[in-house]
């Protein structure tokens, strides 16, 4: 759009507002990170002498002693093996259950649909405490497998929504075309809705990515045990091991936020898309 | 399959592509859908269905063994269960600020400032970092000697520089501020996005018209974003109401004495910590009220679809 009315003593008043307006909130949005990177590069000392300016010696120490301290390592694999099969799990039954709303005219169907989006506005806390006294009860605390069930069942009804949308939106004449031609309903599902569905199937494997990558409270209750630990539980918990030594504790928010920020640069379109379509869930 | 049609010495007839039916065809075009709901329909029950119908039981025997209902009226009186909806309450104000601020960021972005495809990226970068790691750096910056008050002292401000985390009267505007600098960025994309689909023809004619700055938004920009401001008011609400557990926990565990306790961290203690089940359903349960009967006014008063 044209900045039609930016001329004049007024206007230019007024993009000068602007552009302070937006160099400060850039400043305000990037200090935090320079506020973690500039800190993480200090020794206790020098963080202690001063939180804000460069570090005066560089050191590397910090990550040295994450990685000695703590499981780092072993909190990053257990987020990306949750995380991993929460989204394959997550897509491939919403697939399933879309498909039948999308291509079926069935009793029950729409109410059961509706039922299922209205799921949508439940917040995690109502369901983790009598999950958590489930879990208990089967035995399966402590274990990845319910982490997992918990997550894909939350996932679904949001899943299932954005994906019945777009399903509806495939040509029913090719749908026609190959049961004519025989093909079976799996068959018309893998071969036919799921390759023309792929733009929906990335956007929505990147959303659900996100919100298990960066899910806390259902980690904190169904994973206590410190081999099975999440990277967000283990950093919500770097306060308490690290009061003496924050510049450890800067170290560790660096190694955990770096994945997410270079995703981000690297797959901006992918990420905003998937954002906006995540917005829809509560 | 058609090798064995071969060696029969068959033509291959369409019939022999199906393995024979167990079933008559219309059972099974009755059952198919079903079949593919199936795995939906138990992971859904299990994970939403089962918790509700666990709550309601939970929340209606006392753990004193006292009668029915006990739960709800010791909530009621317990004054950290209020303290607590006082201030989901009270971030609430975070709502209004959210909006008119996405609202006048994404407007001034649209209209083409220098810089604007920087801080584009930059207003959006928040939200791709996860909220304990934004709770950790926030609550070391916030600190008495944090980051924010050697900066404020620098400039000469010393008068301003507080115990932001520390003050049990400024602790909770503390986690308001955050969540509005981690949230504010997925506002404005979201307003960006819809400025972007609206025909330019219709600032064209504004134009035309000449209708100035104030009137050309007032007129045509607003009323075509609002539908989707409606939407991002429910959204933040929900959040503010329900889904702010990961801030109140990581920055400040709901102290300086109960000062930044919300909902969800009287039920995550109650139950986790106090083994308090009835008292945590029951309030479980009434948060979900107040989320349910929000979206319902909501719809009513704005005649949205269910879906939309």
């Amino acid at each position: 759009m044209t900045v039609f009315w930016k001329t004049g003593p007024l206007g230019v008043a007024a993009a000068t507002v602007q552009q302070v307006a937006f160099v400060f909130i850039s400043l305000t949005v990037l200090f935090p990170f320079y506020y973690m990177l500039v800190n993480a590069l200090k020794t206790r000392d020098d963080y202690a002498f001063d939180r804000v300016g460069f570090p005066p010696d560089v050191t590397f120490g910090n990550f040295s002693r994450l990685f000695d301290e703590t499981p780092i390592l072993t909190w990053y694999l257990n987020s990306v093996v949750l995380t991993g099969a929460s989204v394959i799990l997550s897509v491939a039954v919403a697939a399933l259950a879309a498909y039948a709303f999308a291509r079926f005219e069935f009793r029950g169907g729409t109410l059961l649909y509706r039922l299922l989006i209205s799921l949508l506005v439940v917040p995690p806390i109502v369901l983790v405490m009598p999950l958590f006294v489930l879990a208990v009860r089967l035995g399966v605390v402590n274990t990845r497998a319910a982490a997992v069930v918990v997550y894909v069942g939350i996932l679904l009804p949001f899943s299932i929504f954005l994906l019945t949308s777009f399903f509806r939106t495939i040509p029913r004449e090719l749908i026609d075309a190959a049961r004519i031609d025989g093909a079976s309903t799996l068959g018309i599902l893998v071969r036919i809705v799921l390759p023309l569905s792929a733009p929906a199937l990335v956007t929505l494997a990147i959303v659900n990515a996100l919100w298990v990558w960066n899910e806390l409270l259902i980690a904190l209750v169904l994973l206590q045990d410190e081999g099975l630990r999440t990277l967000q539980v283990g950093v919500a918990q770097f306060r308490s091991r690290f009061d003496v030594d924050i510049p450890v504790m800067m170290a560790g928010l660096v190694l955990a936020s770096w994945p997410a920020i270079v995703a981000y640069v690297v797959g901006q379109r992918y990420f905003t898309r998937g954002l906006l379509a995540g917005s829809l869930r509560g | 399959m058609r090798g064995r049609a071969q060696e029969a010495g068959a033509v291959p007839v369409p019939a022999a592509r199906r393995p024979p039916a167990l079933l008559p065809a219309s059972w099974r075009s009755a059952l198919e859908p079903w079949a593919l709901l199936l795995p939906a329909v138990l992971l859904v029950g299990a994970t939403f269905a089962y918790p509700l119908a666990e709550l309601v039981r939970l929340s209606l025997k006392s753990s004193f063994g006292q009668g029915v209902g006990d739960s709800f009226r010791e909530l009621v009186r317990d004054s950290t269960f209020l303290l607590a909806l006082e201030h989901n309450g009270y971030l609430l104000l975070a709502v209004p600020i959210l909006t008119v601020l996405a609202v006048a960021l994404a407007i001034f972005l649209f209209e083409g400032i220098r810089g604007g495809r920087l801080y584009c990226v930059l207003v959006f970068l928040p939200i791709t970092v996860s909220i304990p790691v934004v709770g950790g750096v926030w609550g070391l910056m916030l600190e008495r000697n944090g980051g924010l008050n050697t900066i404020l002292r620098s400039i000469g401000l010393d008068g301003l520089a507080q115990d932001w985390l520390g003050s049990k009267d400024l602790a909770l505007w503390s986690v308001l501020a955050v969540i509005v600098w981690s949230q504010l960025g997925f506002g404005v994309v979201l307003f960006l996005a819809r400025l972007l689909s609206i025909p330019p023809e219709l600032f064209e004619a504004a134009r035309v018209d000449g209708a100035g700055w104030w009137r050309l938004h007032r007129h045509v920009t607003l009323p075509q974003l609002k539908g989707i401001v409606q939407f991002y008011v429910l959204l933040v609400t929900i959040t503010i109401l329900s889904w702010i557990f990961n801030y109140v926990f990581v920055i400040t565990g709901g102290g300086p004495a109960e000062a930044t306790i919300v909902a969800e961290l009287y039920v995550y203690r109650q139950g986790f910590l106090y083994n308090q089940f009835g008292l945590a359903s029951a309030a479980a349960l009434l948060l979900l009220a107040a989320v349910l009967v929000f979206v319902f006014v909501f719809f009513r008063l704005t005649g949205r679809e269910e879906t939309e």
